[in-house]
């Protein structure tokens, strides 16, 4: 089972309390109407799917119940960091180990 | 290909078995093929083996970053049947479940198909409305499936828990009296066999690092841990890799890869006669001839890699399984282990042609693909020969996620998602 800390709680707590959601930083539009087919499966099908560094959010369903952000591996499930929603993207990583 | 039979056993037996060939060639890899395949999984190894025999194309090599069949059809739990809910999904599921029938035959290898009985539980009314739901679909789509009222179920499988006081009652049950199972290894080995001895090149320790492609976008050849390797066609057959051999072509797909694991017990004299499976507490079981009761459990919840996940998860599938059948409460567990499964958003595979002329791809099988092997093979090998989709498998196109067109399983599958 992963340990994972939350950015909010700042503590780390069992993978049994958090819903994984997805890959994260994937900009929803504005306009959702007006997409096109292509730029709607883009959003909605298509996943970067890494072996390696996965940004991903997580929601701390059984504590805080805030959605956040993570940087993982997904070859050994290390986490590297997390990061509340809505921060940028972090431009350097802490010990990756691939 | 020196045929096996029970006059070949007496022969080697009389000459200490000295006689035996090896199943498969392991060549030098040549400059360039018609075809190349990479994962020599099951589905790999069969689509090569039907180019070979349908199509007569015989210029092709399988490549493998491991060992031959180590991947996920080393790692399933070897469960057979057709039972899907969409008419395109009946149509490639019993394409297979047909082409299981037989097979042992055909490549004069024992694959050891069993068909014992597929058996899936309905614990809640629910269950009741969408398994009934399953069994006239599957009808109309001429592939048997029955109701069966508690009573029944447990006569059919008499470990099973019916009281009205179990903790997951058991309400009523579909059958699928030609599902089963088959032997995982023997599945590979004898598709390998046949693939060999006609010509095909298995490469075993080869990985895919690149794929090469041409100006005018047309695919040349693939680039590997043993040198560059040219052909005209390339067919991607590579599991919870497949995204990644992908992108190396330069196409994003709609795939995510997930672990999911498994584990068997100690081996016991046969005491469960056929596959149970519930989709609404996440368990399913079957003995295997070796007398271990093989069970699956469900999905790890994130992306990975690691062919590993984590114990809560059989956990949580134990649970349910003691629930079910008490019996097996004292039952000692002997081995788990992960495979890395590629999961579509509609839950149902892709084998099609990709916009890059000449790839093409075969993945997107979750957590079934197992009993697909037979069929998947068959139709992807069309695929490629004919650079046509055959039309059981036309509908299983990439382009599905941009129209909607979708094939939706997610919900109607068998195992909860």
């Amino acid at each position: 089972m992963l340990l994972i800390r939350c950015p909010y709680c700042e503590e780390e707590r069992p993978e049994l309390e958090f819903r994984n959601a997805g890959e994260a930083h994937i900009a929803r539009s504005a306009n959702m109407a007006g997409e096109s087919d292509d730029d709607f499966e883009k959003f909605f099908f298509i996943r970067s799917n890494p072996k390696g560094i996965i940004y991903e959010r997580w929601r701390h369903m059984h504590g805080c119940a805030r959605f956040f952000n993570a940087v993982r591996d997904t070859v050994s499930d290390r986490f590297l960091l997390t990061y509340k929603a809505g921060e940028p993207k972090p431009a350097k990583l802490p010990g990756a180990s691939k | 290909m020196k045929k096996y039979s029970v006059f070949a056993i007496a022969r080697e037996a009389m000459r200490g078995h000295k006689g035996w060939e090896e199943q498969w060639s392991s060549p030098e890899p040549k400059k360039e093929y018609d075809v190349i395949i990479v994962g020599a999984g099951g589905h790999g190894l069969a689509t090569a083996y039907y180019l070979a025999t349908v199509h007569g194309i015989t210029n092709v090599a399988v490549l493998e970053k491991g060992w031959l069949g180590g991947g996920n059809t080393g790692r399933n739990t070897t469960i057979i049947r057709s039972n899907y809910l969409y008419d395109e999904s009946a149509g490639i599921y019993d394409h297979a479940l047909k082409l299981w029938d037989g097979l042992s035959q055909e490549l004069n290898y024992n694959v050891m198909y069993s068909p014992r009985g597929v058996m899936m539980l309905a614990h809640n009314v629910h269950d009741i409305q969408v398994l009934k739901r399953h069994v006239h679909a599957n009808r109309l789509n001429g592939i048997d499936n029955e109701w069966l009222t508690p009573e029944a179920a447990k006569e059919f499988c008499p470990p099973l828990n019916i009281s009205r006081d179990a903790r997951y009652p058991v309400m009523g049950a579909t059958l699928q009296r030609r599902g089963g199972t088959a032997r995982h290894d023997a599945v590979a080995w004898g598709y390998a066999r046949g693939a060999s001895a006609r010509g095909v090149h298995i490469i075993q320790n080869c990985e895919v690092i690149g794929v090469k492609r041409a100006p005018n976008g047309a695919v040349t050849g693939v680039e590997t841990t043993r040198g560059f390797i040219g052909a005209r066609k390339v067919g991607v057959v590579a599991a919870g890799h497949s995204s990644v051999i992908m992108n190396m072509a330069g196409v994003r797909m709609p795939l995510e890869s997930y672990p999911l694991q498994a584990l068997v017990s100690e081996p016991v004299k046969p005491v469960f006669p056929c596959v149970v499976m519930s989709n609404t507490v996440h368990a399913y079981i079957s003995q295997s001839d070796k007398g271990e009761l093989v069970i699956g459990a469900g999905t790890d919840q994130y992306v990975s890699y690691s062919q590993t996940g984590g114990l809560h998860i059989l956990q949580h599938t134990l649970d349910a399984i003691c629930e079910m059948f008490p019996m097996f409460t004292r039952m000692k567990m002997l081995r788990s282990w992960g495979g890395i499964v590629d999961v579509t958003p509609d839950r149902s595979p892709i084998l099609a042609k990709t916009p890059v002329p000449g790839l093409y791809v075969n993945c997107g099988w979750g957590t079934g693909g197992f009993k697909a092997t037979p069929g998947s093979g068959h139709v992807f090998a069309h695929t490629i020969a004919k650079d046509d989709p055959h039309p059981i498998n036309a509908p299983f196109t990439i382009e599905r996620f941009r129209t909607g067109r979708l094939i939706d399983e997610a919900a109607a599958a068998a195992v909860a998602h």
